[in-house]
């Protein structure tokens, strides 16, 4: 079956912003079908409202919008594109929804628009809870027992019926949303109320508690003609109980018998060929450990996270691969690109043993709820490669970059044998370190199988390794152990540790003895046929397969790792466009990365892919056979820079901003060198160890300040300080972990706080634009509204801001990228921070200002000069559009969080809105981030600390203009009465019912505007508030400047219709705009 | 205890003795399947050959009497990247270590099996030697791997006696080639009565027990080395018996109907590969295990047509002849270990047997 004809234009959904359970593999995913897409001559319409992605490039698709992901604006997308297809299993659950919603109400019957790939009543048959138990029920696969339910008290009678503990899903919610395991009957009802209010469908599923069976997953792939195959399948190292996200996961099995494995995989093929999906899906499975009993848990008719798992453990490019399946090919017509000889229609089979293990934040969130469940945790995940478990997990684990190269955890060491053994039974992400721990003191494996339901298979792989611990630890270093512990995975660091040495000195003894690691390639086919794509992992083995590849300008470029909050997917883009501008600029490129949901780690991106942990040892293996020319680390995070000194000293060339000029950036005493040098102003600061030191310095320069420890990344640990008592909690809070370097403690200038990103050649410097935040100073860069151009800033402030950026940039010899953050402050322009590498704006100013800001920071770091570009140099010319980026939280997925915005980053991911008239890009940014605006006749609750009062009042005489209904506590609502706006007193929770927690609760208010303020109690209350508004989906705005924009946007916003622009006709106006002859 | 594998090719690897300790000499092999260790090392078709597993993590689930595709392991020696210490599985009644001390197979494991792999894939298959002697003389031990030759396999793995499955369905008649369990299972779970003769069973003793089909199994070794077999085959075509053969059964038959059979350089080995039935138009993925396949240029077109096709490297993997009474598959619809989705051939052939029936009772 060729090609399908007909299929000229299609419209691809993305999966907008990164929340937890929606990360960078749909931009991964969307990015590789797009491109599969266009190589077939499709034209491709796309729209996502993220502008942090790969996907949103005129490169990828040939119109894009970044525009709300929402019924109103596909269906203005579709009206003025008039695409003949939609492709809707590429954009995660979100694109699916939409894609089914639009079908759903007639949309895309009305414009023609036919549904690619799987129908739609296959997709409901798999999302649908009711439908799919009765399609397995026809087929014979068995499911869990289990009842949709639409009430609570139903919800209660049937697991009266089948017995608690029972699971609560909720239908067509992401990751989870609002799921869990109900133990006792208060549980239930609590879990099963929140379900039914999250669900899109408000249904929620009631089902058989299966945990400890072991959980496996099976990615399949299906065609028109019925052709089905396996791609991989993978085993959960938790058993059922734990989200598959938030599971260490292995590829392929371990523990299963090939009767198993079949079983499974014929299970799953049934599944697919029923419900007739057309492309990829993911099937999950639990089965009981003891028995072949198993039942199907879930189907996803669509690419997901598991399929970008997948597909990097084999090499089998599976969205590509469902992409042609949806313009009509069958799987024996699409080729194999990993070997160019066979055909997609193949199963791969693997060679090596692949890890993932999630990325949490608890490291941000210190006080959120560590315990894992069946609602996902993780903002990301790592993947590693060896050709044993304990070597692929060894690599996972210190890819995760918090300060861990071991399965030691220092915190777990103090604990007593019973806490350790309370431990066990806690699922939390901890979990691996305390069964490592477990072993090392002695508990029999068995015991800890009893507490985990962990495979034996697993826990004796742990073993393994804590047992190596022990023999290196005792034992003289032969070169058979030296081996044995680098098969492992055990990094030169840790040996040192464990030999009381270090890694210079082991690394010497490796050398000396020959102990070296080799690559091998990921084909597919376990070296059945000679494969042509170079994706390699190291390992300790005989063979090396990856010569070191003779090319004049041989370029490593380094990745940014795990998704996390404060770096995100900006900084694929960001690594992702370098490669292809080296490339194009004639360089062999070399990409090192360890990120499975990203597009850097698709194997035809760079010449050459190494998937590995970016610590200094792994990347040094590959610097030794490379030997690459040059070294580029601005485009990876602080993930890539914090290896500037280590690859100089393996005397690599770093490209670009060398060594010096980031270290005197980061380094506190260098950097006031600098702006000494330069005589531009920063706040008055001061350094301190202690408490103590803290008071002294903040008595000094006057309270408010800013504290936090050095070298850390997204504000992590930075808090305001206004009093000497705060001084003394934050201090000792930082100081819980012993610091290497002085706490750093800042006037905090509470002004307007301007952003620029600019590329500088070492003599010139080009600002494509400058970037205004809508909060003042005080809340984290991540987490304000930031508008591009800036629409309060005076031109000669700008300017002050364009001369600042240049003279820092040259004073710290940058050459490429560098971002640079200002406070405007009593008429006064003082700098925040400077970072000499890309940051989160990069990817939107790009598409904004249509400035190739990647590729010229590329060509500079070459030795190109700015003057040559063709962009000019200072201050690019201002776009006729505005744009709005605007973050997005994953609250509701992290209990116990406080929402209230910070010098702390907190927010997972952005959307853009994007208009020539500011307050409709405003307004398309709420819709964005899915802020519903509440308008005459809905309910507003204010409650702000006291020195927000004055600024409260033109905002409550606004909204009570346009209409709305006021409530506000105690001390704002008779600040507001006093200046005549009306409003209705609200109890605080002390003041008795009905308070202001029971009205939120019971979902009163449409939107709350919370300022946290500096008094404890009274933040306890904000707290309770905040999170009970969030359990109920109401927003939340926690600035008066937020909520000063939430009013503009609702009445200026809408003051015309609004219109989807294509960002990809974006650059030619503005190119029309600065060449006017 | 240090084990050394060496290769006709004169590359040496050194790793760990499992298994037996005896020395080894074998024709090298590799096999792709990730699981199935068990029934690969019990496969009779492996007799005489030393197996690399490609997936590193070899004995992770143990082994267990139910895995066992024939009454003992055949294969001369088996390779692999990691041995598991422990078998983890509810069914697990022994390590694969103990396995192979059981029953006198030789072992090495901590060996590059990727590197030896490529060497196979590169060069072709070829001869080895496992040995656990400290300081092996090279030279040799590299005459004696070139003498190796795989011979008389088939005798060696079939039944000496005639062996019956009971069953109320139709009857069929196996010889035994080098059969593995599953395929008899394939057949008694379909409710067929199956009878198994040993290899050298004459056609007429067959044809006279009255059974509404005949399969021909797989089995080991060079198909062209069976001359007296595929004599009693060339009558059971001529009378037009109804028959399913499979792997070494088809080559047999091909043979015996003047097709030409030729060694693969690496041959196929592995639950991953992709078929095409050449009338559906469906690509379906086959358990293999095959060194030897017909030449398709060899297959005279008045007698058989070619109706399924590896789609990766396209030889023949199933013939259906022109009497309309013989199908025959390279590839394992059997499959243990390996994918199960070829089984509606022997759902056809349980068919055809009934039709069979059904016709010789209306006349």
């Amino acid at each position: 079956m060729p090609r399908n004809p007909d299929i000229q234009k299609v419209l691809v959904i993305g999966s907008g912003p990164i929340i937890i359970g929606q990360a960078a593999e749909f931009d991964y995913a969307g990015t590789q079908a797009c491109l599969a897409l266009r190589e077939e001559g499709v034209e491709v319409v796309l729209v996502n409202s993220n502008p942090a992605t790969i996907m949103t490039d005129p490169k990828i698709a040939d119109h894009v919008y970044i525009e709300p992901l929402n019924i109103e604006f596909v269906t203005k997308i579709i009206a003025k594109e008039r695409p003949d297809s939609i492709l809707p299993t590429l954009g995660g659950q979100t694109g699916l929804n939409l894609a089914m919603a639009l079908n759903e109400n007639g949309t895309l019957a009305e414009y023609g628009v036919r549904l690619l790939g799987t129908s739609a009543e296959s997709i409901r048959r798999a999302e649908d809870r009711q439908g799919f138990k009765d399609t397995m029920e026809a087929i014979g696969q068995p499911c869990v027992t289990s009842k949709v339910v639409e009430s609570v008290e139903d919800a209660v009678t049937f697991a009266e019926e089948i017995g608690l503990p029972v699971i609560v899903r909720p239908a067509y919610t992401l990751g989870g949303t609002g799921g869990g395991i109900a133990e006792n009957e208060e549980a239930l009802r609590e879990i099963a109320a929140n379900g039914i209010r999250l669900s899109r469908v408000g249904q929620v599923l009631i089902e058989r508690c299966i945990s400890g069976w072991k959980e496996i997953e099976y990615e399949v792939i299906r065609d028109g003609a019925g052709n089905v195959i396996t791609v991989c399948n993978m085993e959960n190292l938790d058993p059922v109980g734990v989200h598959t996200g938030d599971s260490i996961v292995v590829a392929p099995s371990q523990t299963l018998a090939d009767r198993e494995y079949q079983m499974l995989r014929s299970a799953a093929l049934d599944i697919i060929s029923a419900l007739e999906i057309e492309g990829g899906c993911n099937v999950q499975f639990a089965l009981n450990p003891d028995s072949f009993e198993y039942a199907v848990i879930e189907v996803n008719p669509r690419v997901s996270r598991s399929s970008a798992l997948a597909s990097k453990a084999t090499g089998y490019p599976i969205a590509k691969v469902a992409a042609k399946i949806a313009l009509g090919y069958r799987l024996d017509e699409i080729p194999n690109a990993i070997t160019g000889k066979t055909w997609a229609c193949f199963e791969p089979v693997l060679d090596y043993c692949v890890v993932k293990i999630p990325k949490w934040p608890f490291d941000k969130f210190v006080s959120a709820s560590r315990k894992l469940g069946t609602q996902m945790k993780a903002t990301g995940e790592v993947m590693a490669i060896d050709n044993c478990f304990e070597g692929a997990l060894m690599k996972a684990v210190r890819s995760l970059e918090q300060h861990v190269s071991s399965l030691h955890l220092d915190s777990l060491k103090p604990l007593s044998m019973e806490e350790i053994r309370e431990r066990l039974a806690r699922i939390d992400d901890q979990r691996l370190f305390v069964m490592a721990e477990a072993l090392r003191r002695g508990i029999e494996p068995e015991e800890i199988h009893a507490a985990t339901k962990v495979d034996l298979w697993f826990l004796d792989r742990l073993q393994a390794i804590v047992d190596m611990e022990k023999r290196i630890a005792s034992e003289p270093m032969t070169g058979e152990l030296l081996r044995e512990a680098k098969k492992m995975g055990f990094p030169d660091a840790f040996i040192g540790e464990l030999t009381g040495t270090d890694h210079f000195a082991v690394k010497a003894l490796r050398d000396q003895m020959g102990v070296k690691a080799v690559f091998k390639m990921v084909d597919t086919c376990a070296a059945e046929f000679d494969a042509a794509t170079p994706y390699y992992y190291s390992t300790y083995d005989e063979e090396n397969e990856a010569e070191g590849t003779e090319r004049e300008k041989k370029v490593l470029v380094l990745g940014s790792g795990p998704i996390r909050i404060g770096q995100g997917i900006e900084f694929d883009f960001c690594s992702v466009h370098s490669v292809w501008s080296l490339k194009k600029l004639g360089c062999y490129t070399i990409i090192v990365n360890n990120n499975p949901e990203t597009v850097s780690t698709d194997f035809d991106v760079a010449d050459k892919l190494y998937l590995e942990p970016l610590t200094p040892e792994d990347v040094q293996n590959i610097v030794e056979l490379e030997k690459p020319w040059g070294a580029v680390v601005q485009f990876g995070g602080q993930t890539a820079i914090k290896l500037t000194e280590d690859l100089t000293n393996m005397g690599v060339r770093i490209l670009g901003t060398d060594a010096a000029g980031v270290d005197a950036a980061e380094d506190r005493e260098k950097f006031d060198e600098i702006l000494k040098m330069t005589g531009i102003e920063k706040a008055e600061a001061g350094t301190c160890f202690t408490a103590e030191e803290g008071r002294t310095v903040a008595n000094r320069i006057g309270y408010p300040v800013l504290v936090r420890p050095s070298y850390v990344l997204g504000g992590q640990g930075m808090q305001i300080a206004y009093n000497d008592k705060d001084m003394d909690d934050y201090i000792a809070i930082i100081n819980l972990a012993s610091q290497e370097h002085p706490i750093l403690v800042d006037k905090y200038l509470m002004g307007r706080e301007l952003e620029v990103d600019a590329v500088c050649d070492g003599e010139d410097i080009l600002i494509p634009g400058i970037m205004e935040h809508i909060e003042r100073a005080g809340i984290h860069s991540g987490d304000s509204i930031s508008v591009y151009p800036p629409v309060k800033i005076e031109k000669r402030h700008q300017a002050i801001i364009a001369d600042y950026a240049r003279r820092l940039a040259a004073a710290l010899h940058v050459v490429g990228l560098v971002n640079i953050q200002f406070v405007l402050f009593n008429d006064k322009v003082y700098v925040i921070e400077v970072n000499p590498r890309s940051s989160r704006t990069v990817p939107y100013i790009t598409k904004v200002t249509g400035v190739p800001i990647i590729e010229l920071a590329t060509r500079v770091m070459l030795g190109e000069k700015l003057r040559d570009l063709g962009y000019g140099t200072g201050l690019y010319p201002e776009s006729p559009y505005y744009a709005v980026k605007m973050p997005v939280f994953s609250f509701s997925k992290l209990t116990d969080v406080d929402t209230a915005l910070g010098p702390e980053m907190k927010s997972t991911g952005e959307v853009l809105g994007v208009d020539r008239d500011f307050h409709q890009a405003l307004l398309k940014a709420f819709m964005g981030v899915g802020l519903a605006l509440p308008g005459a006749g809905d309910s507003v609750l204010l409650t702000v600390r006291d020195e927000d009062k004055p600024e409260i009042l033109p905002i409550a005489q606004e909204m009570a203009s346009m209409g709305m209904t006021l409530f506000a506590t105690g001390g704002t609502h008779d600040f507001l009465r006093s200046h005549g706006v009306s409003c209705a007193r609200v109890n605080r929770i002390a003041e008795g019912s009905p308070s202001i927690l029971e009205l939120v609760e019971s979902g009163t208010f449409d939107l709350i505007v919370n300022t946290p303020g500096h008094d404890h109690s009274h933040n306890r209350d904000g707290f309770l508030i905040r999170r009970a508004a969030v359990e109920r989906s109401i927003p939340v705005v926690t600035a008066i400047d937020t909520a000063q924009a939430v009013v503009h946007a609702k009445r200026l916003g809408h003051r015309k219709q609004l219109h989807a622009v294509d960002i990809a006709g974006l650059r030619d106006e503005t190119a029309f705009r600065i060449n006017p002859s | 205890m240090k084990a050394t594998l060496i290769l006709e090719n004169g590359a040496v690897f050194h790793g760990e003795s499992m298994g037996d300790t005896a020395e080894a000499v074998c024709e090298m092999v590799f096999n792709t399947s990730m699981a199935g260790y068990q029934e690969i090392l019990t496969d009779p078709s492996y007799a005489g050959q030393g197996i690399v597993m490609t997936y590193p993590l070899i004995g992770n689930y143990g082994v267990n009497r139910e895995d066992a595709e024939s009454r003992q392991p055949w294969a001369s020696a088996m390779i692999v990247r990691r041995l598991s210490s422990r078998g983890s599985n509810f069914r697990c009644e022994g390590t694969l270590d103990g396995y192979l001390k059981a029953h006198h197979i030789t072992g090495i494991h901590s060996v590059d099996t990727r590197a030896i792999t490529r060497m196979l894939r590169d060069q072709g298959t070829m001869n080895g030697m496992i040995t656990t002697e400290e300081s092996p003389n090279l030279a040799e031990a590299l005459r004696r791997i070139r003498a190796y030759r795989v011979l008389n396999t088939v005798e060696r793995t079939t039944r000496r006696h005639i062996q019956v499955y009971p069953g109320a369905g139709p009857r069929v008649a196996l010889l035994d080639l080098g059969v593995k369990e599953n395929m008899i299972r394939s057949l008694t779970d379909r409710g067929c009565s199956v009878t198994v003769f040993p290899a050298c069973t004459p056609a007429e003793d067959i044809m006279e027990g009255g059974f509404d089909g005949v399969m021909l199994s797989n089995g080991p070794g060079d198909p062209a080395d069976n001359p007296e077999i595929i004599g009693e085959i060339r009558k059971l075509y001529d009378a037009n018996v109804l028959v399913f053969a499979v792997c070494l059964g088809h080559q047999l038959m091909a043979l015996a109907t003047g097709a030409v059979t030729e060694k693969l350089k690496y041959g196929h080995r592995g639950g991953n590969h992709p078929v095409r039935d050449v009338s559906t138009g469906r690509v379906y993925i086959t358990s293999q295990n095959h060194g030897y396949v017909v030449r398709a240029d060899s297959v005279d077109p008045d007698i058989a047509e070619i109706s399924h096709i590896n789609v990766n490297d396209g030889t023949v993997e199933g013939l259906k002849y022109k009497n309309g009474r013989v199908l025959t598959v390279q590839f394992h619809p059997e499959a243990s270990p390996g994918p199960k989705d070829t089984g509606y051939l022997f759902d056809a052939f349980v068919a055809k047997m009934k039709e069979g029936r059904d016709c010789a009772k209306e006349s």
